[in-house]
Parts: structure tokens; sequence; C-alpha cells
């Protein structure tokens, strides 16, 4: 072949520009004069400028694209069983997925149903593509996690807790926070709920840490399964966070939205950090067995994407619009997680609550407490003698953690507006909304229930907005029950009918298990039923000593190894 | 005993025997058949239900009390909505194969049949028919896919969520692949293909306003199951198949158009599908335990209301046939055809025909 001559100069023909074909695509929407279309999902924002689509994509390229990267997702899942994946990986690591991909899948397919909230409320059709691509790429989602989830089950040492992943999701006492996660893409005001809340906050700023963050761990934990999936899924957030900016930059030129948008990004934003730095930081901080002290740790990464990438390049920019930015929730979410150990805490939460999750949570070790040491200075002073107990108490025959008098630990109460427990002590404060009483982690928290979630805000009617409801508190649902009772009701029950899912430790020995007779004899009770069963003297009494915390006990039971 | 460590060196399946380490299946819903499917597992449950696993029930609720997801966003009543099953089975991997064959199917035929120069060989009355009528129609399936595209956020379970959100991607890629085509083979056209004439014919056209009407009525309805048996049991038979299987694939050929029925008749593939899907959902209802005869009321009004305006939509297309110079096709007979496949479908699901098409 002459140089200069390839095939595609041969029989390349003319087309239609990108431009013209997605402006011919836009134009095949219409104003109705027959009948009106109902304004089903609500808002109480006005959008009058037509919201222009970045990403100038048609489905036709769309979906070829689409395909092809889902061939390179199920092929690299092929040959990491061919290359054994599954002899080398850390089980500590797998564990968490149990959890996580339980969760997932769910907030995804609602954003895949949150499009259509929005894809009605704009004027012109410009970006009615851009949200018809995210409703399959949603799809995509979703159903793609399952996949890998399956793929965890028949792969992985363990698959308890895999095999009742979807009904687990609808009744673990830490699943529910992911779904006030998934619920708030997709009910309320439908600007609140499918744009700001969906992809102007969780779609831009913190799938950064759910979906590039998350999947270096994986690997660096002999996963490669979780990386091939989920920066694939990644791949496709670019279009939506174009979404979610230009429906924003629709509404910002509008003055008199301005007051809602200064609430639904303070709201949004306080409430990610809530939820996705309790699950991910938990994850990535102690699902890891690997402890390069090179490598970022989770607030390390979360100043890398969300207070230099979201905060300062996508957040502040906005301000000339006349937008008040929440720049004290940025900072004081930064404390939480740097001064005041939010993630750790979270971890701690979950690991006395082991016997009512469905999955293994092991104990830190000395090499796990090196790093933490060193990526958090005074961790160990807090948090060592925590774990230590936590691995003595991981043999069967002991009591467990959470009724232990041993160990010091005080169960926290529960946010009623972000479902997380009030692991910091001093930020928990307590509210009234229509005489009854209320719990939260966060004057945030409080201010997100008390003031925002309303059918007015500043002085202004917000008929669109939701509403909090539901037994919004896990404990409720089985205060006074036996924790044996609450278990075998939850069913997170292995197949023989006593071996309970969840263990605090990765012994694949029956002998190591625990079973429902070791746990039975305790009383779950709710801290919000006995916290508004107080006279208000014993209540401020009460809460006056939950701020100032506790202390664990040391544990002179030698780096969590004890002779049995 | 050690606390922590783990004795065993390896994370794979079978490493070690203890009691759940060969529970690995999914075992929280009942397969429609004796085994799961890889579609069952990939959907059931995903979408929660505080009848079935939803221990704090749904924890966000709009402003009048309706929570996330609610029972009475269609008239249609179920005993056990999680009963449904798409019969296409799709999931993200099957869906985008198949989109993406036929995009690569479509583009294919496109561009081979423009680089024998096909277009410019079309007929002339033939490509002013493609300009106004089937540049209208693509508005059509647009209309429909936004439609289901609004549906796929009120059904009860994920299973007839996804089935609806499928069907809204095919139709709205369809209304897609009509534009760009008209868009491309305008190119080699001499005079080429004016880019406003369907829009034109679509909003102001007499022949096109019984089809506009049909479809904002669709679009209008807030009954996501209205809008989903209304596109597929009703508008699909008489007006859309009338129109892309009565009309364009019978006449093209005759006027040296190779091309256009090849594009079109990928909706005629899809729409197979989401009748399939449909109807399986329309059987259910009807043979509901509790509620058959409801059901059979409401879906029975939705019949009449939408076979009104479809049939009415058809019959004012038929000036449309008589367009092309060559009249290989007449639609009387293509419409007849149109009424019996209708009436066909409502026979197979149970449903009584209205007096309209009777």
């Amino acid at each position: 072949m002459s140089s200069g001559l390839t095939l595609n100069k041969i029989t390349a023909q003319k087309g239609i520009s990108i431009a013209e074909a997605t402006s011919r695509v836009a134009d095949l929407g219409w104003t109705p004069t027959y009948v009106q279309e109902a304004e089903t999902f609500p808002t109480d924002y006005k959008i009058s400028k037509v919201p222009r689509d970045p990403m100038k994509q048609v489905l036709r390229s769309y979906f070829p694209m689409q395909e092809e990267k889902d061939n390179r997702v199920y092929g690299a899942l092929d040959a990491a069983l061919r290359g054994d994946m599954f002899r080398n990986v850390e089980p500590r690591w797998v564990e968490w997925m149990k959890l996580f991909l339980a969760i997932i899948p769910f907030p995804e397919i609602s954003a895949a149903r949150a499009m259509a909230m929005v894809a009605r409320l704009a004027p012109g059709e410009e970006l009615r593509t851009g949200f018809t691509m995210q409703m399959v790429d949603e799809f995509r989602h979703s159903t793609i996690q399952m996949n890998l989830k399956k793929w965890y089950m028949e792969n992985y040492i363990d698959p308890a807790g895999f095999d009742i992943t979807e009904k687990a999701f609808g009744k673990c006492y830490a699943s529910t926070i992911g779904r006030q996660f998934g619920e708030g893409f997709i009910c309320g005001d439908a600007i609140t709920s499918a744009n700001v809340y969906l992809t102007v906050v969780a779609e831009t700023a913190f799938t950064n840490t759910l979906f590039v963050a998350m999947p270096s761990e994986a690997a660096r934990n002999g996963d490669y399964a979780l990386p091939t999936v989920f920066l694939s899924v990644q791949s496709d957030e670019s279009r939506h966070v174009g979404n979610g900016h230009s429906m924003l930059m629709a509404m910002i030129n509008d003055p008199s939205n301005h007051l809602l948008l200064e609430r639904d990004l303070k709201y949004a934003f306080w409430q990610n950090h809530t939820i996705v730095d309790a699950a991910i930081g938990t994850f990535i901080e102690y699902g890891t067995t690997n402890r390069d002290k090179n490598k970022e740790s989770y607030v390390e990464l979360w100043h890398r994407w969300i207070y230099e990438d979201y905060y300062r390049t996508y957040m502040l920019p906005i301000e000339k619009y006349g937008i008040k930015i929440h720049h004290d929730d940025v900072a004081a979410a930064w404390d939480r997680l740097v001064k005041k150990n939010y993630v750790h805490k979270i971890a701690q939460f979950f690991a006395v609550g082991w016997p009512v999750n469905f999955w293994r949570i092991e104990a830190q070790t000395e090499k796990d407490f090196e790093w933490f040491e060193h990526k958090y200075p005074g961790w160990y002073a807090e948090f060592g003698d925590f774990w230590k107990w936590y691995g003595r108490k991981s043999v069967p025959g002991e009591t467990n953690m959470l009724f232990d008098q041993e160990n010091g630990y005080v169960y926290p109460h529960r946010c009623w507006s972000c479902m997380c427990p009030c692991v910091i002590r001093e930020d928990f404060c307590v509210g009234e909304v229509d005489g009854k009483l209320y719990t939260y982690c966060s004057e945030q928290c409080k201010w997100t229930h008390t003031v925002a979630f309303q059918a007015e805000y500043e002085g202004r009617p917000t008929p669109a907005m939701g509403r909090f409801k539901g037994q919004r508190i896990w404990e409720d649902c089985y205060h006074g029950w036996d924790l044996a009772d609450a278990i075998k009701d939850l069913g997170f029950l292995r197949p023989d009918g006593k071996t309970i899912t969840a263990q605090p430790h990765l012994r694949f020995d029956q002998k190591d298990m625990w079973t429902l007779d070791h746990v039975k004899g305790h009383t779950i009770q709710s801290p919000l039923v006995l916290i508004r069963d107080m006279s208000p003297a014993d209540r401020d009494k009460h809460v006056a000593e939950y701020r100032a915390g506790f202390k664990i006990k040391p544990c002179n039971c030698g780096n969590g190894h004890h002779k049995h | 005993m050690e606390g922590t460590a783990t004795p065993i060196k390896s994370g794979a399946a079978g490493a070690a025997t203890f009691p759940g380490s060969d529970s690995r299946k999914f075992n929280y819903y009942d397969p429609k058949g004796r085994k799961s499917t890889h579609y069952e597992d990939m959907t059931l449950d995903v979408q929660p239900d505080p009848d079935r696993y939803l221990l704090q029930d749904w924890i966000i609720n709009f402003p009048d009390g309706t929570p996330t997801y609610s029972k009475d966003w269609t008239r249609c009543k179920s005993v056990d909505w999680h009963k449904y099953r798409a019969v296409d089975q799709e999931w993200e991997k099957t869906h985008y194969q198949r989109q993406s064959t036929i995009c690569g199917t479509v583009q294919s035929v496109i561009e081979n049949g423009r680089r024998s120069g096909a277009a410019a060989r079309f007929d002339k009355s033939w490509v002013k028919v493609l300009q106004d009528h089937l540049g209208a129609y693509k508005h059509a399936e647009f209309g429909l896919g936004t439609s289901l595209m609004q549906a796929q956020r009120y059904g009860f379970t994920q299973m007839i969520n996804n089935a609806i959100l499928t069907n809204s991607s095919y139709k709205l890629r369809f209304g897609q692949d009509l534009t760009l085509y008209l868009g491309e083979i305008g190119l080699d056209i001499e005079g080429g293909i004016d880019k406003d004439a369907g829009k034109k014919h679509w909003m102001e056209d007499p022949i096109w306003q019984g089809t506009r009407r049909a479809i904002e009525e669709i679009m209008a309805s807030s009954d996501y199951l209205e809008q989903y048996i209304a596109i597929n049991v009703v508008f699909e038979p008489l007006v859309g198949e009338l129109f892309r299987s009565g009309f364009v694939l019978q006449m093209a050929a005759a006027h040296n158009d190779f091309i256009t029925p090849s594009v079109v008749s990928a909706a005629e593939g899809d729409y197979e599908r989401n009748l399939a899907n449909c109807v399986e959902l329309v059987h259910n209802l009807l043979n509901d335990q509790d509620y058959s005869l409801h059901n059979k009321v409401i879906i029975g009004e939705w019949v009449e209301k939408h076979a009104k305006l479809a049939h009415a939509a058809a019959a004012q297309l038929q000036p449309i046939w008589s367009l092309p110079r060559v009249k290989v096709a007449s639609f009387p007979e293509s419409f007849d055809l149109a009424r019996n496949r209708f009436n066909n479908v409502l026979q197979q699901c149970g449903l009584p025909v209205p007096a309209v098409t009777a």
C-alpha cells in the first residue's frame, strides 16, 4: 500500500457532523398541544433556560461503545478465574464486598429511575439524550454489579452473605444507611433528589471515592474483578456529571432558585459525607491488608477528590453566580475525618455489631496498628485497645463485644437524618419536630430534618419537598428482642440454621464459628426508645454524658492474640 | 488458638468446608422455572418491598405521604407484583449486545447502500414520502420512548421497571436511527432531504394529527401501566406496525429502496420482544388470584380509550398509501392486517375486542 493511503481513506464517505446529528436528535421533541403531560414529580425550582448537552453523543455510537466496555469487563473476569485470582485474594477485603455489593445496585437503579424525574422538567430536548444514556448506564451498573456479586459468591471461599444479598440489603442495620442514599435520589422534590443530590453531589464528588479510590484498594488485596467492573462503571460517570452540571447551569441563572440550591447543596454534601465516608472510608481503611505507608489514606484521597476536585474546582466557581457555598460544612467534614476520627469510629460500630451483620470482620492486628498510627497519629491510643478486645472476643464462648461489660464500648445513638450512628459523641444533638424527640449525629443533620425537609424554607413555601418517614431507626425494630431471636428473624443464618452468617474472624473451620447458642441471652435496646422515655432532666444528663464520650478499657491480652 | 490469624492460605471456593461453604446460589426468591436464570439473579429484589424484606419500610416520602414506591401508581392490582418476569430476560449484557448488533447492522446497511449510490436512485416520489412521512413518524417513536422513560420510574418491582426501561431504550434508539438515516441519505440525494419537513408534517399535516394526539394522550397518562399497555398492546399494532410493516416495508423496494426496510425492520424485531414482555404482564394481571376481574375492567377501559385514538390515527394515515408512484400495497389491506393483529393480541391476552376494531 502506498504511503499515506489507508483503508479508511478509501472507504470513508461523507457523513453528517456530530453537531448536526445531535441537533437533529434534539429536535425530535415537541410541545404537546392536544393534551399536556402530567407533572408527576413536582419541584419547587423554576427552570426556564434550556440546558445544553455537553456530551454530544448519539445512541448509535453509545451502544457499541458500551458493548466494547462490557467485553473488556467480562473478558477480565474470565481471565481472573483462569489466573486463579481467588487463591490469592484477601478474605478480609472480599468480606466487605458482601456489604458494599448488597447496597450499591439499588442506588444505581434508583439513578435510572431518577432520569424519569428530571427528563421532563427542563425545557427543550437537547439533554434528553444525555438522560436516556444515563438511564441505560444505570441499568448497566445495577445489573453488572449484581453479576459481580454472583461471581464472588460462586468463586470465593465463603459464599454465605452473598447468597442472601438482596434480602440482607432490606434488613441489615448498615445497608439501611445505603438505602437513605438510594431513596434520596428518587423521592421528594425532583430537582433536590434527581439533580442536586444524585448528579451534582453524589456522582460529581463522591463516586470518585466509591469507584476510583476503592478499586485501587481492591487491587492491593488481590481483587482484580472489582477494579475492572467499577472503573468501567466510573467511565460512564463523566456523562452523568455533565448532565448534572448542565441542569445546574439551567437553574442557576434564575435567582429565585438560589435559596433552594443553597439548601440542597448543603444537605446533599453533608449527607453524602456522612454516608459515603462512613461506608467507603471503612472499606478502604479497615478492609485492606495492605499497609504500605506510601499509599494515600482515605483522608488523603478525600482531600484530592472531594476537597480539591469537587469543592475547589467545581463548587467554588459557582459562587460567581451568587450562590452561597457551604464552606463551613466542607471544613467541618474535613475535621470530622481528620481530627474526630469519623471513619475509625464507624469501623468500631460495624465491628461491635458484627452478629447482626452478614459478613465477616476480623480484628486489626499489630501490622495494621503501625499503619494507622503512621497515617493518623494518636490512633493507637484511642483505638488500639478496642481492636485487641475485639480479637480477644472473637472466639465462640466469649461474650459478644456489644454486651460485654469489660471493654467499655457504649453503643451509639442513630441519626434520624443520615441514619448513620452518632459516633462523634461531641457532635451528638437532639431536636424536636411536631413535638417528638429525634437524635442526630451533627447539627447539620439536625438542620436537614428540622429545617430542610419541611414544607417551608426560610419563609418560602416548599410544597414539593420530601419527608423523612418509615422505621428509620433500625434498633427500634428489635427493641427488647433477644439477640439470637433477632438474628433468626433477620435470616442471617447459614444453611444449617444455627451457625451465624457473620463471624468476628476469618477462621474457616466449623469449630471456630459462632452459632445462635453463643449469642443468646442478650437483649437489644434502641437508644432512641430509651431517650424518648427519659424525663427532661434525665435526658439532659444523658446527652451531656453521651457527648463526653467513653474510654475503652485497657486490654491486657497482648496484640489481639489471646491463647485459649 | 490464635485469635486473628487465618490458617487457610487460599480465598478460593472449596479451600475449606464449613457451614455455608457450598451455599452458592441466591436463595431469597423463588425462580419461575426449576432453576434460577441469570436474568432473575440480576434482577429480582433489587428494588425492595416492605412486604418482602424491607424491614424499615420506605424511609422517604413525597410531601403527600406517598412513599418512594407505591402500588397506587397504577389502577391495576396484584396479589404478587414480584411474579412477573420479562420474557426477553434482558439485563445489561444482553441489552447492549442486542442494541449494539442492531446499530452495527443498520450502519452497515446504510454505508453499503450509500456506497453503491442507492439513495440517488430512489424514486423521486418515494424520497418525498421518506422526507415528509418517515420524517414525521420518527417523532412518534420518540414520544413512545419518552413515555416509557417516564413509566419506568413507577413500577412496583425491578422486573416491571427494567422491562419498561429496555423498551424505552429501544424506542429512543429507533427514533434516532430514523433521524440520522434521513440526514445521511439526504447527502446523496439531489436537492437533499429537508430536515425540517418531518417535524412540520408531524405538527401540522392533518394526516399525522391523529397519531400525534394518540401519542400525546399516552404521554399525558399518569398511570405507568396504562402507558405501557397502550403502547404495546394498542398503538404499536394499530399504528406503529401499520406504518412500518404495512407501508414502508412493502412500498420501498418498488421505489429502488432497499435501505429503508432494513433500518425500519429493526423496530419490528424490537417490538416482538416488547410485545411479548407486555403480554406476559397483562396475562399475569388478568389471571391474578384476587384481582383478575378488576384488572380486566381497568385494562379493558384503557384498551378501548387508546384503541379509539389509535384507530382514528390509523385511518388518517390512509392518504400516505397514495403518495408513492408504484402502489404495491393498499391501505385497506394493510389496515385489515393491523386490525387483525391487534384483535389477535387482545384475544391471546383474553381481553374483549373493542367495537371500533371488531
